[in-house]
């Protein structure tokens, strides 16, 4: 019975005008243990075109993959030269800046969408929704964005890379993405477009959730919920070795 | 050998760590300073985030300062109750300090506070202990006896009243001059995560006059206790106490702190001092060039 109904229930979804997405990634959730040092995604998956394959006399159609970390509430200060040394002088606040932005894609973003779509689903560096709570000028604004970017992008926070999706016979395709070890934790979401003449034909989002595992979750735990504990086994930690190796150095 | 860790969110060379920790815990064996004022500049230069730098070399300090501790209590070295006024001092400090460190992190002054009173201390103290050396190895050279200076104390001490004694120091003054000594050290602890050993020591014999003997016990007495409070108050505000990188840096330094005590016998101790005056220079400079060069990064992050 089973096996009659699956063919019977892809025929609609075949023969429907717009293409789907199957996309998966190969990590549904990272585990960071002492030895992290980042990790690299793979995001993968299958463009499902009614009929099967590529419609005929069609353009190819582009893959953009984003990653984003989930958003933080920020402070972002600037430094400024006062009386010779350099010191924190203005700042923005933002509500939503993503902890982790990786863009990945077939082409240049720039030659896929337009500034309009880039902004409306938040795509590439530049297009992305901040929130600023702070009503400065726009050149303002725009500097202290600019900031923010280059500074995450250094941290390999933030990541552009318009050539990392490969898409094999028009309905495979793949993506990697690196983790570094400074990412924050918490549930991170990988969306994926397929685009064609600069508009999106599909969607779809996967989940993956980074989080400490083991000891360094129970030590990150332990410092934030029992502090007073925490304090105290650092305290006899560090009373404990030092006067192990003073017995030592007696001894020898 | 890459190890993360889970306060500081980042992956570190643990071997690094370790070797950093064994280096101060040289320099702290040989001159019998804490060697928190490296520990933080160089984990800060090496990408630790400054208040998690700060919380975690507080504890170094602590393990650093415990064999010093026992050693001279064992041979007399310790003047309790001037420890004792000493710690209350800076225990009263340490809760001072966590006030300014949480104001200053709110207004965004933090690093450049801290930076600011590095140079300013380092500078000071380096100069006094470079023109000191340079004058006792002077003297040696020329193959006369160093004068012993008359030990007196500062004459703004003996203006303060409730007078007591303190037998072991041998003084008889009003214990608010080392409460108030024991409240400024605590405040650097708390802001520089350091045991502040460097300004106590010439504080108690310059402007207190304690007999030499028991200075650098009390002095150590008085570290162990406030880095431990300033590692629990940092525990329970800031939360930036990684224990993987304390642990880190303790077993780096508590080894290095017992060899450099060894290697200290062999060197006459105006070298000692000279050479420490040329490192806390070094590191007053290093810092100094940090705050007037343009930095490497002109925005900074912080949660709001």
């Amino acid at each position: 019975m089973r096996r009659r109904i699956a063919p019977l229930l892809l025929v609609p979804l075949l023969t429907g005008q717009a293409p789907v997405l199957v996309p998966d990634v190969s990590q549904r959730a990272i585990d960071i243990a002492y030895s992290f040092t980042g990790a690299e995604l793979l995001l993968f998956g299958a463009i499902l075109y009614p009929g099967g394959r590529v419609p005929a006399g069609e353009k190819p159609a582009d893959i953009v993959v984003v990653v984003k970390g989930p958003t933080q509430s920020i402070l972002l200060r600037e430094k400024e030269k006062v009386a010779g040394i350099w010191v924190n002088a203005a700042h923005a606040r933002y509500r939503s800046a993503p902890s982790f932005y990786a863009i990945a894609s077939s082409r240049p973003i720039g030659q896929i969408v337009d500034e309009r779509t880039r902004a409306i689903y938040e795509l590439g560096l530049g297009s992305l929704q901040l929130s600023p709570t702070s009503s400065d000028a726009p050149e303002v604004q725009a500097r202290f964005g600019r900031g923010l970017v280059d500074l995450r992008q250094r941290a390999g926070l933030y990541l552009e890379d318009p050539h990392a999706v490969q898409v094999t016979d028009g309905v495979l395709y793949r993506a990697r993405v690196g983790i570094p070890a400074r990412v924050p934790v918490g549930r991170f979401t990988a969306e994926t477009f397929l685009i064609r003449d600069g508009r999106v034909l599909a969607a779809a989002v996967r989940d993956i959730d980074i989080r400490k595992s083991g000891f360094e979750r129970f030590v990150a735990r332990a410092a934030e919920r029992s502090e007073i504990a925490y304090g105290l086994v650092a305290v006899g930690l560090s009373v404990a070795l030092g006067w192990i190796a003073g017995w030592v150095a007696r001894r020898l | 050998m890459d190890l993360y860790l889970p306060v500081a969110n980042l992956s570190v060379n643990a071997l690094v760590i370790v070797l950093l920790g064994a280096g101060v815990g040289l320099l702290s064996g040989m001159f019998g300073v804490g060697g928190g004022f490296l520990t933080t500049p160089l984990l800060i230069v090496y990408g630790i985030p400054p208040t998690v730098a700060a919380a975690s070399s507080a504890s170094q300090v602590t393990g650093a300062s415990v064999s010093g501790v026992f050693a001279h209590v064992r041979r007399g070295g310790v003047d309790f109750k001037m420890g004792g006024v000493l710690v209350g001092g800076g225990v009263l400090g340490t809760g001072a300090g966590a006030w300014a460190f949480r104001r200053l992190q709110e207004l965004g002054q933090i690093d450049t506070v801290i930076g600011v009173v590095y140079v300013a201390m380092l500078g000071w103290i380096g100069s006094l202990m470079l023109r000191e050396a340079l004058a006792a190895i002077l003297v040696s050279r020329r193959g006369e006896a160093l004068r012993a200076a008359k030990r007196r104390h500062h004459p703004l001490v003996a203006s303060l009243p409730f007078r007591t004694r303190f037998y072991a120091s041998g003084l008889y003054i009003s214990p608010l001059a080392p409460l108030l000594l024991g409240f400024a050290t605590g405040i650097l602890t708390m802001l520089l995560g350091i045991g502040g050993g460097f300004i106590l020591v010439p504080a108690m014999i310059y402007l207190l006059g304690m007999a030499t003997g028991v200075v650098v016990g009390t002095s150590l007495f008085q570290t162990l206790f406030v880095t431990a409070v300033a590692t629990m108050v940092h525990a329970t505000t800031t939360r930036a106490v990684d224990i993987v990188l304390a642990g880190l840096l303790l077993i780096g330094s508590v080894t290095g702190a017992q060899i450099g005590a060894r290697l200290a016998n062999r060197v006459k101790p105006e070298y000692l001092r000279l050479a420490l005056a040329l490192i806390v220079l070094a590191v007053g400079v290093r810092i100094l060039l940090g705050l007037v060069w343009r930095p490497e990064e002109i925005f900074t992050v912080s949660a709001g």
